[in-house]
């Protein structure tokens, strides 16, 4: 636990992990972005609280009241 | 003395040159490349159920993934199960320790967890004639914020002791310790496709872990407080994370870096707990200003609240199916919205 360690562990720690994110592939945000968008806006569609959740398929609707058939 | 000055030294120039590195590659922002996107409609949700039955402040809540089920643990020492369409408390489990600040459903349905200022995660069994504590998961050295089930047969925890964990159920030991923070993890979310997760801390860190090997993958920065809540958008590309400094952030994992802040000058509470519709367009943020705030993901503004509890928002929660979301408070109720 980063708490029982020493200054010197800890700094070693960041080193090491910094060592590592040094290498980290990176995407252009104007590719990575517009893959996000789609991927969001393919589902929206069908997302119930975005488009609403019509009374009669509504499983948390307060039920009771008369029903006249 | 000299040899921490070296490994300084070594780490700010890292720092510099992975800045540098980001930069380049931040050719435009999430709000920027949604301009065409049309704006998400004004949200307006209603109360369909409050649900009455904790005596005291709610921490925590998950959805059972039958969209129906869910849990809520509150310090009035009790986990209780609810069926969100009729409202009714299907079980109520008791609690050795009253602090509790987590709770969980497995994917099964089997088994709940919990877990708090005990420093344990504890999990029990439903579905034996009578609730059962099946494992008492104890080797973290400070409180248990979150824990999430991989399975019945492993969860994940991350604690105030800086780290986050894999426990195999059937031994109830730790498999794999995830050591990398420098503050108190706050909240973890899983991948969709469980070969990952992201932890958020009280370093204002969040980072990026393979549940397999251990390691920390990438980390992210922005957050200039404790981030409280954190969640994997559906496609698992991104990562919006919710922090005591009043605000939320996308991080765009594959670019390594914040591509959208969600805040507003109005706002200054700090975030406590965070969900997203089905699709990732809307974040239901909590607040400690008592309400939810709905945010457009894509976008970056602000399109409605869910105002009703009379005390700080402590956990939001979005089921599966995505057809309601259910917020718990301070004030000791639950409410559906849709």
């Amino acid at each position: 636990m980063a708490r029982d360690m020493s200054d010197k562990e800890i700094l070693k720690m960041e080193l090491d992990q910094l060592k590592v994110e040094v290498n980290t592939p990176r995407i252009a945000v104007s590719t990575t972005a517009p893959e996000i968008i789609a991927f969001v806006e393919g589902l929206s569609a069908e997302d119930p609280l975005v488009k609403g959740v019509p009374e009669d398929k509504n499983p948390f609707k307060e039920k009771g009241g008369c029903i006249i058939t | 003395m000299g040899e921490m000055e070296q490994m300084k030294k070594e780490a700010e120039a890292l720092k510099t040159q992975i800045e540098a590195a980001r930069k380049a590659v931040h050719d435009t922002d999430m709000a920027s490349a949604a301009a065409g996107v049309a704006p998400a409609p004004q949200v307006q949700l209603k109360t369909r159920k409050t649900l009455k039955g904790h005596l005291a402040k709610i921490y925590a809540m998950h959805w059972s993934t039958d969209n129906r089920l869910m849990v809520s643990a509150s310090q009035d020492g009790k986990l209780l199960i609810w069926d969100s369409h009729s409202g009714n408390k299907v079980n109520a489990v008791p609690l050795k320790s009253s602090w509790v600040m987590t709770c969980a459903y497995a994917p099964s349905g089997n088994l709940v967890a919990s877990g708090g200022l005990d420093n344990m995660c504890t999990v029990y069994n439903l579905k034996t004639p009578v609730i059962k504590t099946v494992k008492e998961l104890d080797a973290h050295t400070g409180y248990l914020s979150c824990a999430r089930f991989l399975s019945d047969t492993e969860i994940l925890t991350s604690s105030g002791d800086t780290t986050c964990a894999l426990w195999d159920l059937e031994t109830g030991k730790q498999k794999t310790v995830f050591l990398n923070h420098v503050g108190d993890c706050m909240c973890l979310s899983l991948s969709p496709d469980m070969n990952s997760f992201v932890s958020g801390a009280c370093d204002s860190l969040a980072k990026l872990w393979d549940v397999r090997d251990g390691q920390c993958k990438q980390t992210f920065q922005g957050h200039t407080s404790d981030i409280n809540a954190i969640s994997f958008i559906p496609s698992g590309n991104a990562i919006i994370t919710g922090s005591d400094d009043c605000t939320c952030k996308m991080y765009d994992i594959r670019a390594d870096q914040e591509v959208i802040c969600y805040q507003d000058a109005a706002l200054n509470s700090g975030v406590t707990s965070l969900a997203l519709s089905t699709s990732g367009r809307l974040i239901f943020a909590g607040y400690d200003d008592f309400n939810c705030n709905i945010w457009d993901s894509l976008k970056g503004e602000k399109v409605g609240v869910l105002s009703g509890h009379d005390n700080r928002v402590s956990c939001t929660g979005v089921p599966e199916d995505g057809m309601c979301v259910c917020t718990g408070s301070w004030d000791s109720f639950l409410k559906i919205w849709n």
